[in-house]
């Protein structure tokens, strides 16, 4: 089975390296799933979850900001901010979401769509960690 | 002529002091390393950010609606000197050659007439700057609390220049720290951080071979990437400062450990001398006294 090398990197340290077969990243204009073979891509990210399948097994991280390089046989994900799923602390979202309250309540017209954004994909990550 | 037991004082004391110095350089070591670890650990994201970032820049810089990031503001009018140094001593002339280099570059840009703003991050930059530069300080990152530098720190220092940016407070930012090259060397370095500069590398003409599909757009993902690309180089170089601090330390303790010891050996001698000079005193005037009988 084809499979494709999956590195994923915080500013401080290389947070995992491994060989997938997919790899589910939340893109900019939504979820994409990357296979082998992929076109060459770069787009930025969203807050939300990282998904590699790695030997069958599903490996999950969150991730806060930054982009995505994708070759066809490499997957690089940069994030400002990572976390396994797991050991994700309820506080840091707690107070992600309240400054991003903020900045939807202050900003003006342009970015306030941004920013909107921003708190709806916070929100849905809550959610998604309350069900886990 | 100093007494024996003043000599003998004195060795303790400079003894002492070696072994304070001795400690001090071990400690140093092994905080060295895990400041190059640190640095080592954090170099594939830096770099990764900055070939994304020139291929996306070299492409977009002669665009009308570029970011002001990239392009500028078109003035050069008020320069943000950001200058990095450590919250402590004892590390040889590490602070004051970034000091001197920062205070070499004000000068220049005050004799040609431009604003200068100073920010501060570290305290030792802060106290040997303020006399000479105070009114132009506006403001000083403190990391005395905290223990190893990380990416939230510099993040926080990144958005406070990048808002300043933002409300058109500056033209330039230039942040200087000192690169880590060796132990002994650490080389103070000013780096350009905001208009973002690119070297066009021949690596960066090869990885443009690359057709890359973007998502949004290459704009937009460059004003997504390039605060964030400020942030990063900021860690970068808070980063390559710790090492080159920790370095710098070690060298100065393991000189002085030696001096001490160069010491030690001078006084001991000293001590012998005036210990052997005192007996044959007194063993003449016994013979002396014997001879008067």
């Amino acid at each position: 089975m084809a499979t494709l090398q999956f590195d994923l990197v915080s500013p401080e340290r290389n947070m995992a390296s491994a060989v997938a077969t997919l790899v589910v990243v939340p893109g900019a204009d939504g979820e994409l799933g990357i296979m082998p073979g992929h076109a060459p891509y770069l787009t930025t990210l969203r807050p939300g979850i990282v998904t590699a399948t790695v030997d069958g097994a599903e490996q999950r991280f969150v991730v806060f900001g930054g982009f995505v390089e994708v070759s066809p046989s490499s997957v690089s994900v940069l994030a400002e901010e990572v976390h396994p799923f797991s050991e994700l602390e309820p506080h840091t979202l707690e107070e992600r979401i309240k400054d991003a309250e903020e900045a939807v309540a202050t900003s003006d017209d342009d970015d306030v769509h941004r920013h909107a954004q921003h708190l709806l994909d916070l929100r849905t990550l809550k959610s998604y960690r309350a069900q886990a | 002529m100093p007494s024996l037991k003043d000599l003998k004082n004195r060795i303790s004391s400079v003894k002492s002091t070696r072994k304070i110095t001795s400690a001090m350089k071990m400690v140093a070591a092994a905080k060295l390393r895990r400041a190059q670890d640190a640095a080592e650990a954090a170099r594939p994201f830096a770099e990764r950010m900055e070939s994304v970032l020139s291929n996306l820049a070299v492409a977009g810089k002669d665009s009308p609606s570029a970011p002001l990031l990239l392009r500028g503001t078109g003035s050069e009018q008020t320069h943000l000197l950001l200058i990095a140094t450590a919250e402590r001593g004892l590390c040889g002339g590490f602070n004051s050659s970034i000091v001197k280099l920062a205070r070499t570059r004000i000068q220049e840009l005050l004799a040609a007439g431009k604003t200068v703003k100073i920010i501060t991050i570290g305290k030792k930059g802060r106290e040997q700057l303020q006399r000479e530069f105070g009114d132009l300080m506006i403001d000083h990152v403190d990391l005395s609390g905290v223990k190893t530098v990380g990416y939230a720190n510099a993040n926080e220092i990144g958005a406070k220049v990048i808002s300043m940016f933002n409300a058109g407070e500056f033209d330039v930012c230039t942040l200087f720290y000192a690169r880590f090259q060796s132990v002994m060397a650490q080389i103070p370095t000013a780096a350009q951080l905001i208009p973002a500069s690119f070297e066009d590398s021949e690596q960066s003409q090869d990885e443009g071979a690359v057709n890359y599909e973007y998502e949004p757009d290459e704009e937009e993902i460059l004003k997504d990437l390039l605060p964030r690309s400020v942030s990063v180089q900021i860690f970068r170089g808070l980063l390559e400062n710790g090492a080159s601090e920790q370095g710098a330390r070690m060298a100065a303790m393991d000189n002085a450990t030696r001096n001490a010891g160069e010491m030690i050996r001078k006084l001991t001698l000293t001590y012998n001398r005036a210990r052997q000079a005192a007996i044959t005193t007194e063993l003449i005037e016994i013979i002396a006294g014997a001879e008067a009988l």
